[in-house]
């Protein structure tokens, strides 16, 4: 066997995949002529805000947590029989099951995914382009914000199938909250995912989500809850969430003012935080 | 001014970076002309990829100054990333990103991009074009960041280990994709710790261990020698007396024990030294293996300065 016959069949042995192997091309003179630039910068943020949903939505675990279990825990919080939920339950369970979907994509899900996207080293792949480093952060958030408003669509049309009557001027005012809910735990999920070990951020971003599920008003109302977990619920961004879409959505008012300081605390805190701690990789 | 400072694509002097306690690099010095090819070579650890993320903008020196395409690369980083390539050391893409779209994301960050899929075809990535980038091999993953770092025609490209984890097959058109590059007028500026990368391709080779350069020049120069100045290898029992032989040796001559049992003597050679050295190897009844007189090769002049392999 000569070394050449050698060498290709290791060549091919290297991926499972069909591969060219043996071409060698010669690159005519000017090929690789510089000539460098940067792009329209409305035209990058599209593409990576596309390239961004489009991952998001594409991932499995993401599309369970962002999408299969608000949609199960909507339908079966709304006709079964459990849990201490006003009537109509539907209209008591719409809106916490948007403040969890709100919860599920802009911090669980941003904060695995960059954890991941860290240690694949694409932030710092990215980075090295011509890419703006404001065109990578606002692509995130439009993708969030796109991830949010496709989550209000599905759930919102189960919801309405299952008998919801929202308020009609409360749809509107609960938009900005949506937005504001996303931004806010968006921020979360980049404090998370931008300081630590892909591993560890798994853990911390589920482990929050489930915790705040549970015992952050989302499952079971804040004011529903035993004793001091009721008043402690009040201040967690799920409870204030959950209570802001509720106001709009249930009784037809403006959120409180409480519920969105509470809201927007959180994210400064997080936000100034995770300016400090977010590593490119 | 210097007319040198704008015709330079990178320009550094005294940089230093610490992390901690540890010192990664230490005082370096660095030219790099246009259009030229530039190794750094050096085992793991050496401060290869610290020099090259200083020069990308990713580190700021702890001292120093440090010009790419006359610019502060921390300072001024969004007017110079659009003019360069980066290749970073282990690649970088989205865990579930597919090849080409990988490639058409980073491509629309360019103003005039070549076309990805020519550059897949000519990397051999065709065949993978819609596989997700963490299904990938460890050599197709270095292939598709090289795609990602030449598509937006640079002037100047910072390619650090662009051949590690490549089979002998993949790195020949690699290397033959970096002679490409240097002929068109781009800047290359490379890391590796293999010998015949640096050798063949360079104009220029930095060899650098602990943070430091050790030596630098073009390839000739490092491994240069004329007829006084050749070299004498061969290998045989450790542990000769080479009294005897620095004795019998013309004038000028040195002899050595580099290894256990690896013998080096420099100086005049001629067939008349030749004969000395097998004659006293006669006389101790001990063969002289692999007899080699030649040029050094770098990788001698690495393991004289440094005292260690270099593929250790």
């Amino acid at each position: 066997m000569t070394r050449q016959e050698s060498s290709d069949s290791a060549y091919e042995g290297l991926a499972n995949t069909p591969e060219r192997t043996t071409r060698t091309p010669t690159f005519a003179p000017g090929t690789f002529r510089p000539s460098p630039g940067r792009a329209n910068p409305l035209r990058m943020l599209l593409t990576q805000t596309r390239a961004e949903s489009l991952l998001t939505l594409r991932h499995p675990e993401q599309a369970l947590l962002t999408l299969l279990i608000p949609l199960v825990l909507l339908i079966g919080m709304s006709t079964l029989d459990i849990g201490l939920v006003e009537q109509p339950r539907v209209d008591s369970v719409t809106p916490r099951i948007l403040a969890l979907a709100v919860m599920s994509t802009g911090f669980t899900g941003q904060a695995i995914a960059l954890g991941f996207d860290r240690r694949y080293g694409v932030i710092k792949r990215l980075s090295a382009t011509a890419l703006p480093r404001w065109v990578l952060i606002a692509g995130r958030v439009l993708a969030a914000l796109l991830v949010v408003a496709l989550q209000t669509v599905v759930l919102g049309g189960t919801a309405l199938v299952l008998g919801w009557h929202p308020s009609g001027a409360g749809v509107a005012t609960a938009v900005p909250v949506l937005i504001l809910g996303t931004l806010v735990f968006g921020a979360g999920g980049v404090l998370v995912g931008g300081a630590l070990r892909a591993e560890t951020v798994l853990a911390v971003a589920n482990t929050v989500w489930f915790a705040l599920l549970l015992a952050g008003g989302l499952a079971i109302p804040a004011r529903h809850l035993p004793g001091f977990m009721s008043s402690l619920a009040e201040y967690l961004p799920s409870g204030a969430l959950a209570e802001a879409l509720g106001a709009c959505l249930a009784d037809g008012t403006a959120p409180t003012a409480g519920s969105l300081l509470v809201l927007l605390c959180w994210g400064a805190v997080a936000g100034a935080l995770a300016v400090r701690t977010t590593r490119l990789s | 001014m210097n007319p040198d400072v704008d015709s330079a694509a990178v320009r550094a002097r005294g940089l230093t970076k610490r992390f901690g306690g540890n010192t990664a690099v230490s005082e370096i010095d660095l030219h790099l002309a246009r259009g030229e090819m530039l190794a750094l070579l050096g085992p793991n650890g050496a401060g290869k990829t610290t020099t090259v993320e200083i020069c990308e903008g990713f580190l700021r020196p702890d001292a120093g100054q440090v010009r790419v395409l006359g610019l502060d690369p921390v300072d001024q980083s969004a007017r110079l990333r659009p003019r360069i390539g980066v290749m970073p050391q282990g690649g970088g893409a989205y865990p579930g990103v597919r090849t080409e779209e990988m490639l058409r994301l980073v491509a629309a960050c360019c103003a005039e991009p070549l076309d990805p899929s020519w550059l897949l075809d000519i990397l051999g990535l065709d065949g993978v074009r819609t596989t997700p980038y963490k299904r990938l091999s460890g050599g197709q993953q270095q292939r598709l960041s090289l795609a990602c770092a030449l598509v937006g025609r640079p002037e100047l490209v910072f390619l650090d280990e662009p051949t590690a984890g490549m089979d002998a097959h993949a790195r020949n058109l690699v290397w033959e994709l970096m002679s490409a590059l240097r002929a068109d007028g781009v800047g290359v500026l490379l890391t590796t710790h293999l010998m015949d990368e640096a050798e063949t391709l360079s104009d220029r080779v930095m060899i650098i261990d602990h943070g430091r350069v050790l030596a630098r020049g073009t390839p000739e120069e490092l491994t240069s020698g004329d007829e006084e100045h050749r070299e004498l290898h061969f290998r045989s029992r450790p542990g000769l007396d080479l009294e005897p032989l620095l004795t019998a040796l013309p004038e000028g001559c040195s002899a050595l024990e580099v290894r256990p049992g690896q013998y080096l003597v420099r100086g005049h050679i001629d067939p008349q030294t030749v004969s000395t050295v097998t004659a006293w190897c006669a006389r101790h009844g001990a063969m002289a293996d692999e007899l080699r007189i030649g040029r050094r090769s770098l990788e001698d002049v690495f393991l004289e300065l440094t005292g260690r392999e270099l593929r250790a």
